[in-house]
Protein backbone atom coordinates (compact mmCIF):
# COMPACT_ATOMS: atom_id res chain seq x y z
CA UNK A 1 0.00 0.00 0.00
CA UNK A 2 1.31 3.29 -0.78
CA UNK A 3 1.69 5.90 2.00
CA UNK A 4 0.76 8.96 1.28
CA UNK A 5 3.11 11.09 3.54
CA UNK A 6 5.86 9.72 1.35
CA UNK A 7 4.52 11.43 -1.91
CA UNK A 8 5.56 14.98 -3.35
CA UNK A 9 3.92 16.83 -5.75
CA UNK A 10 5.82 15.92 -8.52
CA UNK A 11 6.74 12.96 -8.05
CA UNK A 12 6.45 10.18 -10.74
CA UNK A 13 4.77 7.39 -9.98
CA UNK A 14 4.41 5.32 -13.24
CA UNK A 15 5.65 5.23 -16.83
CA UNK A 16 4.45 2.73 -19.07
CA UNK A 17 4.34 2.72 -23.19
CA UNK A 18 1.54 0.84 -25.01
CA UNK A 19 1.36 -0.70 -28.66
CA UNK A 20 -1.69 -0.54 -29.91
CA UNK A 21 -2.56 -2.32 -33.22
CA UNK A 22 -5.93 -2.55 -34.89
CA UNK A 23 -6.69 -5.87 -33.00
CA UNK A 24 -6.88 -3.79 -29.55
CA UNK A 25 -9.24 -1.73 -31.55
CA UNK A 26 -11.82 -4.39 -32.48
CA UNK A 27 -11.52 -6.14 -29.03
CA UNK A 28 -12.43 -2.74 -27.08
CA UNK A 29 -15.48 -2.44 -29.64
CA UNK A 30 -16.71 -5.89 -28.93
CA UNK A 31 -15.96 -5.36 -25.06
CA UNK A 32 -17.10 -1.57 -24.80
CA UNK A 33 -20.27 -2.24 -27.14
CA UNK A 34 -18.68 1.16 -29.52
CA UNK A 35 -18.77 0.00 -33.10
CA UNK A 36 -18.68 3.10 -34.82
CA UNK A 37 -16.75 2.37 -38.15
CA UNK A 38 -14.31 5.03 -37.55
CA UNK A 39 -12.15 2.60 -35.49
CA UNK A 40 -12.01 -0.46 -37.60
CA UNK A 41 -12.60 0.87 -41.58
CA UNK A 42 -10.11 3.16 -43.42
CA UNK A 43 -12.87 4.15 -46.01
CA UNK A 44 -15.16 5.20 -43.70
CA UNK A 45 -12.69 7.53 -41.26
CA UNK A 46 -11.19 9.39 -44.55
CA UNK A 47 -15.16 9.91 -45.92
CA UNK A 48 -15.57 12.35 -42.49
CA UNK A 49 -12.04 13.69 -42.98
CA UNK A 50 -9.87 11.98 -40.70
CA UNK A 51 -6.19 10.79 -41.78
CA UNK A 52 -7.67 6.93 -40.91
CA UNK A 53 -8.73 4.86 -38.25
CA UNK A 54 -8.23 5.69 -34.65
CA UNK A 55 -8.27 4.30 -31.36
CA UNK A 56 -11.46 5.07 -29.32
CA UNK A 57 -11.34 7.75 -26.90
CA UNK A 58 -12.11 5.57 -24.49
CA UNK A 59 -9.68 2.88 -24.87
CA UNK A 60 -6.90 5.33 -24.60
CA UNK A 61 -8.63 6.63 -21.33
CA UNK A 62 -8.84 3.53 -20.14
CA UNK A 63 -5.27 2.11 -20.55
CA UNK A 64 -4.12 5.46 -19.17
CA UNK A 65 -4.95 4.92 -15.93
CA UNK A 66 -3.67 1.20 -15.80
CA UNK A 67 -0.04 2.33 -14.43
CA UNK A 68 -1.72 3.96 -11.57
CA UNK A 69 -4.28 0.94 -11.18
CA UNK A 70 -0.94 -1.20 -10.68
CA UNK A 71 0.44 1.42 -8.44
CA UNK A 72 -1.80 2.05 -6.01
CA UNK A 73 -2.22 -1.94 -6.34
CA UNK A 74 -6.14 -1.66 -5.97
CA UNK A 75 -8.50 0.27 -8.80
CA UNK A 76 -10.91 0.40 -6.05
CA UNK A 77 -8.73 3.51 -4.87
CA UNK A 78 -10.11 5.02 -7.85
CA UNK A 79 -12.74 8.00 -6.60
CA UNK A 80 -12.44 10.06 -9.43
CA UNK A 81 -11.31 10.23 -12.89
CA UNK A 82 -11.45 13.11 -15.69
CA UNK A 83 -9.82 13.26 -19.30
CA UNK A 84 -10.70 15.87 -22.22
CA UNK A 85 -9.70 14.24 -25.84
CA UNK A 86 -7.68 16.36 -27.38
CA UNK A 87 -5.92 14.66 -30.76
CA UNK A 88 -6.48 11.42 -31.78
CA UNK A 89 -4.30 8.61 -31.86
CA UNK A 90 -4.07 6.99 -35.15
CA UNK A 91 -3.19 3.44 -35.63
CA UNK A 92 -1.65 2.44 -38.74
CA UNK A 93 -2.91 -0.76 -39.92
CA UNK A 94 0.52 -2.50 -40.30
CA UNK A 95 2.64 -0.93 -37.75
CA UNK A 96 0.53 -0.28 -35.11
CA UNK A 97 0.65 3.21 -32.76
CA UNK A 98 2.83 3.96 -29.41
CA UNK A 99 0.77 5.55 -26.09
CA UNK A 100 3.25 6.55 -23.78
CA UNK A 101 1.99 7.63 -20.31
CA UNK A 102 3.77 9.38 -17.35
CA UNK A 103 1.74 9.63 -14.03
CA UNK A 104 2.86 12.42 -11.86
CA UNK A 105 2.00 13.51 -8.48
CA UNK A 106 -0.31 16.56 -9.11
CA UNK A 107 -2.06 17.76 -5.73
CA UNK A 108 -1.81 16.17 -1.94
CA UNK A 109 -5.23 16.77 -0.04
CA UNK A 110 -3.74 16.24 3.45
CA UNK A 111 -7.08 16.31 5.05
CA UNK A 112 -8.49 13.13 3.19
CA UNK A 113 -5.80 11.39 2.33
CA UNK A 114 -6.41 11.80 -1.03
CA UNK A 115 -3.71 12.29 -3.83
CA UNK A 116 -4.73 13.84 -7.17
CA UNK A 117 -1.96 12.35 -10.39
CA UNK A 118 -1.99 14.03 -13.67
CA UNK A 119 -1.80 11.93 -16.54
CA UNK A 120 0.38 12.69 -18.84
CA UNK A 121 -0.65 10.39 -22.58
CA UNK A 122 1.55 10.75 -25.57
CA UNK A 123 1.14 9.60 -29.31
CA UNK A 124 4.01 10.80 -31.49
CA UNK A 125 5.43 13.21 -29.15
CA UNK A 126 2.21 14.98 -29.05
CA UNK A 127 -0.08 14.81 -25.76
CA UNK A 128 -3.79 13.54 -26.19
CA UNK A 129 -5.62 13.97 -23.39
CA UNK A 130 -5.97 17.06 -21.52
CA UNK A 131 -6.53 17.22 -17.76
CA UNK A 132 -6.15 14.13 -17.26
CA UNK A 133 -6.04 13.94 -13.33
CA UNK A 134 -6.68 10.17 -11.16
CA UNK A 135 -7.68 11.23 -7.79
CA UNK A 136 -7.32 8.21 -5.57
CA UNK A 137 -7.22 7.69 -1.81
CA UNK A 138 -4.79 6.53 0.15
CA UNK A 139 -6.59 6.59 3.93
CA UNK B 1 -29.65 21.42 -37.43
CA UNK B 2 -29.42 22.62 -33.69
CA UNK B 3 -29.27 20.99 -30.67
CA UNK B 4 -32.63 21.98 -28.75
CA UNK B 5 -31.45 23.80 -25.87
CA UNK B 6 -34.71 22.66 -23.95
CA UNK B 7 -33.13 19.33 -23.49
CA UNK B 8 -31.06 21.29 -20.69
CA UNK B 9 -32.38 19.39 -17.31
CA UNK B 10 -34.20 16.87 -18.97
CA UNK B 11 -34.24 13.79 -16.95
CA UNK B 12 -34.81 10.09 -18.67
CA UNK B 13 -36.00 7.06 -16.99
CA UNK B 14 -33.89 4.55 -15.25
CA UNK B 15 -32.27 2.35 -17.78
CA UNK B 16 -33.30 -1.77 -17.50
CA UNK B 17 -30.98 -3.51 -14.44
CA UNK B 18 -27.37 -4.10 -16.25
CA UNK B 19 -25.90 -7.37 -14.14
CA UNK B 20 -22.37 -7.17 -14.32
CA UNK B 21 -20.50 -10.88 -14.66
CA UNK B 22 -16.96 -12.05 -14.17
CA UNK B 23 -16.32 -12.79 -17.72
CA UNK B 24 -17.56 -8.86 -19.11
CA UNK B 25 -15.22 -7.37 -16.15
CA UNK B 26 -12.02 -9.88 -17.65
CA UNK B 27 -13.31 -9.44 -21.45
CA UNK B 28 -13.01 -5.23 -20.52
CA UNK B 29 -9.87 -5.66 -18.61
CA UNK B 30 -7.75 -7.09 -21.88
CA UNK B 31 -9.97 -4.95 -23.56
CA UNK B 32 -8.75 -1.45 -21.62
CA UNK B 33 -4.76 -3.70 -21.08
CA UNK B 34 -5.10 -4.33 -17.62
CA UNK B 35 -2.36 -6.72 -15.97
CA UNK B 36 -3.90 -5.97 -11.99
CA UNK B 37 -4.78 -9.01 -10.06
CA UNK B 38 -8.33 -7.97 -9.01
CA UNK B 39 -9.40 -7.16 -12.41
CA UNK B 40 -8.83 -10.97 -13.26
CA UNK B 41 -8.60 -12.92 -10.14
CA UNK B 42 -11.27 -13.73 -7.70
CA UNK B 43 -8.75 -14.37 -5.03
CA UNK B 44 -6.90 -11.45 -5.42
CA UNK B 45 -10.42 -9.42 -5.59
CA UNK B 46 -11.36 -11.49 -2.39
CA UNK B 47 -7.68 -10.84 -1.03
CA UNK B 48 -8.02 -7.08 -1.40
CA UNK B 49 -11.51 -6.55 0.52
CA UNK B 50 -13.87 -7.19 -1.94
CA UNK B 51 -16.98 -9.28 -3.11
CA UNK B 52 -15.95 -10.46 -6.21
CA UNK B 53 -13.67 -9.09 -9.35
CA UNK B 54 -13.37 -5.17 -9.28
CA UNK B 55 -14.02 -3.76 -12.77
CA UNK B 56 -11.62 -1.42 -14.17
CA UNK B 57 -12.13 2.36 -13.82
CA UNK B 58 -13.80 2.85 -16.90
CA UNK B 59 -16.00 -0.08 -16.65
CA UNK B 60 -19.43 2.50 -16.22
CA UNK B 61 -19.12 3.22 -19.98
CA UNK B 62 -20.53 -0.25 -20.54
CA UNK B 63 -23.76 0.56 -17.98
CA UNK B 64 -23.62 4.39 -19.38
CA UNK B 65 -23.92 3.47 -23.03
CA UNK B 66 -27.73 2.97 -22.58
CA UNK B 67 -28.27 6.56 -21.59
CA UNK B 68 -26.27 8.01 -24.41
CA UNK B 69 -28.39 5.59 -26.41
CA UNK B 70 -31.90 7.57 -24.83
CA UNK B 71 -30.30 10.73 -25.67
CA UNK B 72 -29.65 10.26 -29.44
CA UNK B 73 -33.10 8.56 -29.86
CA UNK B 74 -35.12 11.52 -28.48
CA UNK B 75 -36.70 12.88 -31.24
CA UNK B 76 -36.71 16.50 -30.18
CA UNK B 77 -33.04 16.04 -28.93
CA UNK B 78 -31.65 17.76 -32.84
CA UNK B 79 -28.34 15.55 -32.23
CA UNK B 80 -26.89 14.75 -35.52
CA UNK B 81 -24.77 11.50 -34.68
CA UNK B 82 -22.76 11.55 -37.44
CA UNK B 83 -21.06 14.94 -36.19
CA UNK B 84 -20.77 13.78 -32.57
CA UNK B 85 -17.44 13.47 -31.56
CA UNK B 86 -16.32 12.79 -27.20
CA UNK B 87 -15.47 15.80 -25.84
CA UNK B 88 -14.47 15.31 -21.98
CA UNK B 89 -15.09 12.50 -19.79
CA UNK B 90 -15.57 11.85 -16.03
CA UNK B 91 -16.14 9.01 -13.45
CA UNK B 92 -17.00 9.76 -10.03
CA UNK B 93 -17.06 6.85 -7.48
CA UNK B 94 -18.91 6.24 -4.28
CA UNK B 95 -17.43 2.78 -4.78
CA UNK B 96 -16.06 0.67 -7.40
CA UNK B 97 -18.29 -1.88 -9.38
CA UNK B 98 -17.80 -5.07 -8.64
CA UNK B 99 -18.93 -9.00 -10.20
CA UNK B 100 -22.47 -9.32 -9.29
CA UNK B 101 -23.57 -5.92 -9.24
CA UNK B 102 -27.50 -5.06 -10.43
CA UNK B 103 -26.61 -1.41 -12.36
CA UNK B 104 -29.40 1.13 -12.88
CA UNK B 105 -28.69 4.25 -15.01
CA UNK B 106 -30.76 7.30 -14.83
CA UNK B 107 -29.49 10.18 -17.31
CA UNK B 108 -29.90 13.93 -16.74
CA UNK B 109 -28.74 16.26 -19.39
CA UNK B 110 -27.29 19.21 -17.44
CA UNK B 111 -25.48 21.25 -19.42
CA UNK B 112 -26.44 22.47 -23.48
CA UNK B 113 -24.23 25.32 -24.34
CA UNK B 114 -23.66 26.99 -28.06
CA UNK B 115 -19.77 27.70 -28.47
CA UNK B 116 -18.08 29.05 -31.93
CA UNK B 117 -20.95 27.18 -33.92
CA UNK B 118 -20.33 23.97 -32.28
CA UNK B 119 -22.78 22.72 -29.28
CA UNK B 120 -21.78 21.01 -26.32
CA UNK B 121 -23.88 18.74 -24.00
CA UNK B 122 -23.37 17.47 -20.81
CA UNK B 123 -25.02 14.20 -19.71
CA UNK B 124 -24.72 13.09 -16.26
CA UNK B 125 -25.77 9.53 -15.64
CA UNK B 126 -25.85 8.46 -12.29
CA UNK B 127 -25.96 4.93 -11.75
CA UNK B 128 -27.03 2.96 -8.70
CA UNK B 129 -26.95 -0.41 -7.22
CA UNK B 130 -30.08 -2.82 -6.83
CA UNK B 131 -30.62 -0.89 -3.18
CA UNK B 132 -30.68 2.32 -5.09
CA UNK B 133 -27.07 3.16 -3.48
CA UNK B 134 -25.11 5.56 -5.44
CA UNK B 135 -22.02 3.81 -7.09
CA UNK B 136 -20.39 6.14 -9.97
CA UNK B 137 -21.64 8.90 -11.81
CA UNK B 138 -20.44 9.34 -15.32
CA UNK B 139 -20.38 12.49 -17.16
CA UNK B 140 -19.70 12.92 -20.79
CA UNK B 141 -19.90 15.85 -22.67
CA UNK B 142 -20.34 15.55 -26.24
CA UNK B 143 -19.66 18.21 -28.81
CA UNK B 144 -22.06 18.37 -31.49
CA UNK B 145 -19.85 20.08 -35.10
CA UNK B 146 -21.69 22.71 -36.71
CA UNK B 147 -22.60 22.94 -40.24
CA UNK B 148 -19.54 24.63 -41.54
CA UNK B 149 -17.31 22.16 -40.54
Amino acid sequence: MVDFSSLTKGDVVAEETFHLTRDNLVRYAGASGDFNPIHYRDDIAQSVGLPGVLAHGMLTMGLAVQPVSNWVGDPARIVDYQVRFTRPVLVDGATGADVTVTATVGALEEDTQIARIDLTAKYNDETVLGKAQVRVTLA
Amino acid sequence: MAVNPELQGRVFPPTAPYLVGREKIREFSRAVLSTNPVNFDVDAAVAAGHADLVAPATFPVVVQEATLAQLLAEPDAGIDFSRVVHGEQRFTYTRAIVAGDELTATLTVSSVKSLGGHNMITADSDIVDAQGTHVVTAISTLVVRGDED
